[in-house]
């Protein structure tokens, strides 16, 4: 970035002119600008965890590790811990990545790979991202009305004839973390879908011509190439679906039944952080408070750290030098 | 550049003799949508000779040797009228699937083309995808070496065939097509991405690869063709009937078209390249 007034005007007869006073001007606002914003995000986003650490503070030096430990939570005998939540988190979590992770990836597979004619696809495509528009809330009052009642007796069978595996060790009894996940799946899969369907697109054309070229059928192609040239985005894709399975709330605290035990059963309720959040702050005390803003602390500690680790997986994963 | 001698042998009209067509090539017409892109071409291909196809830009070159493995199968707009026999049997009849076509013949392609996968894994790519049982560390080495590529990439079989320059991923690209060996390689101007030298390795390398396979090349290189190729195809355009279709205007022994081209506009083009 030589100053404009030291560049020449011309050398020689080229048409070739230095950018105008106005264009470096443009310029050097526009990465200004951009650059504030890069900072302001991080000290929000520092702001905020500084703020609900600070708040969370005394309940930590209160109770110490067994917040983190126990599964207790009784605001009269005034005993708190979030295991059941962690646990429940975690697991409505994983349970939504894979159903939702396979039936993504999938999609888009069938949506890029031409299976379909090209305005098929673009149909099939937009309608998948509208699930994305449907409001939490709305979700969490289908899960209620719909999935509940349609996947009863599924559940019965399941406890009846299979009842010593331990995910089905329960009776399902409205909600818990079976309808929980389930929505969750649903609610995750237009993101999976979307980004995994980058990826695919991404793949270069003369890459599909190589692939086909050496006599590949679809499927082959698909998995012996396509899948691991675009298993970085799809990667990313998981971990975005799994961040946004963590902290979803309404839908959950609609339906993941709010009852403080870990179970392996998947039709027992459970809670998860963001719907103990959700449903204790409006009428928590001083010291409980206190305690959410604890738990409040923990959900964002646990999604950061499945960013990371996805960001370290695709970096080890990915072939040397790819893109 | 020096004249053969005008021998009876050198006007031969047909290129090889009829049993020796091992891949007859008849395309009547061949649309993209509605584009008409080459019509009326008969280009038969002569076992383990190197047949050249060459020709201005857009004279539908790449268009019919990518029809000849069924490559364009893969643009929905594509349209094939004519047929391919190979060993008899038509390419394009009912039966015939795309996938074995594309086994037994294969394709190098214009612009180098690994996949994100190992050095080693992209040469043993074809092996796997034909189960082949032996030692493939033997047929990767000896697909690598008949690439001349063995010697740079010996050390690094396990990084990814993306971080190799240019002109290495093109050899990496030919030795991929070469280690399932199979009877019939098409080539898209290989030697686009190379240089000189590397250039030099793939033509000894298909001089080599002739005795037994058979090779299709496209070039815009007419030393290239004159060096190597035993037959050799000029296509061109007509705009005269408002689009730019190609056709084939004549094919021969590559010394007899290059000395003493037949059609006005092979002498014309050849005049352009070499004056
Ligand atoms: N996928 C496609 N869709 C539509 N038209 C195409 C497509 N590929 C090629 N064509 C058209 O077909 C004609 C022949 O193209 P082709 O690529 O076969 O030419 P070529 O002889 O190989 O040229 P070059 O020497 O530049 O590679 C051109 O007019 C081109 O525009
Ligand atoms: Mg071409």
């Amino acid at each position: 970035m030589g100053s404009p007034k030291e560049t020449p005007r011309k050398w020689g007869d080229s048409f070739a002119t230095p950018p105008s006073f106005g264009d470096v001007v443009f310029d050097r606002v526009f990465r200004g600008v951009a650059y504030a914003f890069t900072v302001l995000t991080i000290l929000v986003l520092a702001y905020i965890v500084f703020e609900i650490g600070g708040k969370a503070l005394p309940a930590v030096k209160e109770y110490g590790m067994q917040l983190l430990s126990s599964s207790d939570w009784n605001v009269n005998r005034k005993v708190y811990g979030i295991l059941p939540e962690i646990w429940g988190t975690l697991y409505s979590s994983l349970f939504a990545l894979a159903v939702g992770g396979v039936f993504g990836v999938a999609i888009a597979i069938f949506l890029t790979q031409d299976f379909l004619p090209h305005k098929v696809e673009i149909v099939l495509k937009n309608i998948i991202e509208m699930l994305a528009a449907i409001p939490s809330v709305v979700y969490g009052l289908w899960g209620i009305f719909v999935l509940i009642p349609i996947i009863r007796p599924l559940a019965d069978f399941l406890h009846e004839y299979l009842g010593w595996i331990p995910f089905f060790g329960t009776k399902l009894n409205g909600p818990g973390l079976f309808p929980a996940s389930l929505v969750l799946s649903i609610m995750i899969l237009p993101t999976v879908a979307a980004v995994s369907q980058d990826a695919f697109r991404a793949i270069p054309l003369k890459t599909k011509e190589a692939v086909y070229g050496m006599g590949t059928t679809r499927w082959e192609a698909i998995l012996r190439v396509m899948l691991p040239t675009a298993s970085g985005g799809i990667f990313g894709a998981l971990v975005l679906g799994f961040g946004r399975a963590l902290g979803e709330t309404m839908a959950l605290a609609m339906l993941v039944g709010n009852s403080n035990q870990i179970s392996l059963s998947l039709f027992s309720p459970a809670n998860t952080l963001a719907a103990l959040l959700a449903l204790n702050f409006p009428e928590a005390g001083p010291m409980e408070v206190q305690v959410l803003m604890f738990a409040a602390i923990v959900l964002l500690v646990i999604t950061l750290v499945v960013n990371v680790i996805g960001q370290l997986i695709i970096n080890f994963t990915r072939p040397g030098g790819a893109r | 550049m020096d004249t053969v001698a005008n021998t009876a042998e050198a006007y031969a009209p047909a290129a090889c003799r009829d049993n020796d067509v091992i891949l007859d090539c008849r395309v009547d017409n061949i649309y993209y949508g509605d584009f008409l892109a080459v019509r009326d071409s008969r280009v038969p291909i002569c076992r383990n000779e190197i047949t050249g196809f060459i020709g201005p830009s857009g004279c539908g070159k790449s268009t019919v040797l990518r029809s000849i493995n069924r490559m364009n199968d893969l643009i929905r707009s594509f349209r094939f009228e004519g047929s391919v026999h190979y060993h008899g049997i038509d390419m394009y009849g009912p039966k015939v699937d795309p996938v074995v076509v594309r086994r037994h013949i294969g394709m190098v392609f214009q612009q180098p083309n690994p996949f994100a996968l190992s050095i080693f894994e992209n040469v043993a790519f074809g092996l796997r995808l034909n189960r082949f049982k032996g030692n493939m560390m033997e047929k990767v080495e000896k697909a690598l070496r008949g690439a001349a590529l063995w010697d740079e990439v010996k050390d690094i079989l396990k990084r990814s065939g993306l971080s190799l320059s240019g002109g290495q991923q093109q050899r990496l690209c030919i030795a991929r097509a070469i280690a399932t060996e199979p009877s019939v390689l098409l080539m898209d101007e290989p030697c686009s991405a190379l240089d000189p030298i590397a250039t030099r390795q793939i033509e000894e390398l298909m001089v080599r690869l002739k005795e037994k396979y058979t090779l299709v090349i496209v070039t815009h290189n007419m030393q290239q063709a004159l060096r190597v190729a035993d037959q050799t195809a000029f296509f061109s355009v007509d705009i005269s009937q408002g689009g730019r279709t190609g056709h084939l205007v004549e094919m021969g022994p590559t010394r007899r078209l290059f000395d003493d081209p037949q059609e006005t506009l092979t002498r014309e083009y050849l005049q352009g390249e070499f004056s």
